[in-house]
């Protein structure tokens, strides 16, 4: 039992229970000898302020930057695809590469919370495929990019897609070492996702809209999202396309293309 | 709730900052969070506490301060802090901006025991 509060979950903690009350008011518990002082509010000392202004994604920063040149060394345009779950991506990138394979050599690094359905079908297309699992996470991360690099990669490769967990938030705030960010939007979800999910909107080089073949049976303003995405992000790259009927694809395809030129 | 992972690297940093600093126990931790950073204030400091417990910086408070968008006019060279559903140059209107802060997250200083 805590000699502090009589509690019994210092027993259950195998050790003895030991409650604080700082200087500043806050208050916490807990077991000794984990490495934490013993500073009591008649003990408190002077505190110093220690200045750093550092990212605090630091050391995911610094892992993409070492991706990024390892990616440039090798000529490679990496490009991290960010969408809503069910947007198309994979459709989109399964089309792409069947468009653009014979000229360009690509790779895919596909994220996923579980399964490899993803990778399954990029697998299709013949080009080096790897699926990442991230399990808990909402987010693929530097690191677990630089463990499977140089797996995904070869000798020719020139265009790396990387298709991050469906994910409108969090995907946003970790830089992978990509050469650019691209937001995807479908016509099946709101025109207003670039104004209301900004992050990503802002901070991406290309917007693609996808199927734009359902606009007639939807009740949905292309011109709404297109101020949309001008609103958050004027003079970004625009495509609009349908991956299932190709319209609107060859556009995209060349901009690809001349990106590795 | 990436903000988890995000609290887990700040733990991270702020005791190798200790180390480094032979620093003693860490009373605050002081945290910029830019608006264009995609952390979420409230997520984050639901998520701080729960990856602080079990580590020496449980208890440490954290306090957060919050840096608007800041751009720059390529047509007029104001600078104004543009809404985030709206990125046009306060000054003119113009869209010809360019994001200049509030991208970042932030450890901005620590404040530890001793002299």
């Amino acid at each position: 039992m805590c000699k502090d509060c009589g509690c019994e979950t210092a027993l259950e903690n195998g050790g003895v229970h030991h409650h604080h009350v700082h200087a500043d008011g806050t208050a916490h518990s807990h077991p000794h000898g984990h490495g934490h002082g013993h500073e009591h509010p008649d003990v408190e000392g002077a505190t110093r302020t220690i200045a750093i202004q550092q990212r605090v994604l630091d050391h995911n920063d610094r892992i993409a930057d070492e991706n990024r040149n390892w990616l440039a060394a090798r000529r490679i345009v990496a490009l991290n695809l960010i969408s809503s779950p069910g947007t198309g991506k994979t459709m989109l990138l399964e089309r792409t590469i069947e468009r653009i394979r014979d000229r360009v050599a690509c790779a895919v690094i596909a994220g996923d919370q579980h399964t490899d359905n993803d990778k399954r079908r990029l697998d299709r297309t013949g080009v080096p495929v790897v699926q990442i699992e991230t399990h808990s996470s909402c987010h693929l991360d530097a690191e677990r990019i630089s463990q499977v690099l140089p797996q995904v990669v070869r000798a020719d490769t020139r265009l790396l897609f990387i298709e991050n967990v469906g994910n409108l938030v969090c995907p946003a705030a970790f830089d992978l070492g990509e050469s650019f960010k691209v937001g995807l939007l479908s016509t099946t979800e709101g025109e207003d996702k670039p104004v209301k999910y900004p992050v990503l909107f802002t901070g991406c080089r290309v917007v693609v809209l996808t199927k734009t073949d359902l606009i007639p049976h939807l009740d949905w303003d292309i011109a709404a999202c297109r101020r949309y995405i001008q609103q958050v992000n004027p003079g970004v790259y625009l495509f609009e396309l349908s991956a299932k009927t190709g319209d609107g694809l060859g556009n995209w395809c060349d901009y690809l293309e001349k990106l590795v030129m | 709730m990436h903000e988890l992972s995000m609290a887990q690297a700040l733990i991270e940093q702020v005791e190798k900052i200790q180390a480094r600093e032979n620093a003693g126990a860490v009373v605050s931790i002081t945290v910029n969070i830019g608006a264009l950073s995609g952390v979420d204030r409230e997520a984050f400091e639901f998520a701080f506490p729960l990856a602080a417990a079990d580590t020496p910086l449980a208890g440490a408070a954290l306090v957060i301060v919050e840096t608007p968008a800041e751009a720059t006019c390529g047509e007029c060279g104001a600078k104004s802090n543009p809404g985030l559903s709206g990125m046009r140059c306060g000054a003119c209107g113009s869209h010809q901006i360019r994001i200049t802060a509030g991208r970042d997250f932030l450890i901005q200083s620590i404040e530890v025991k001793g002299e």
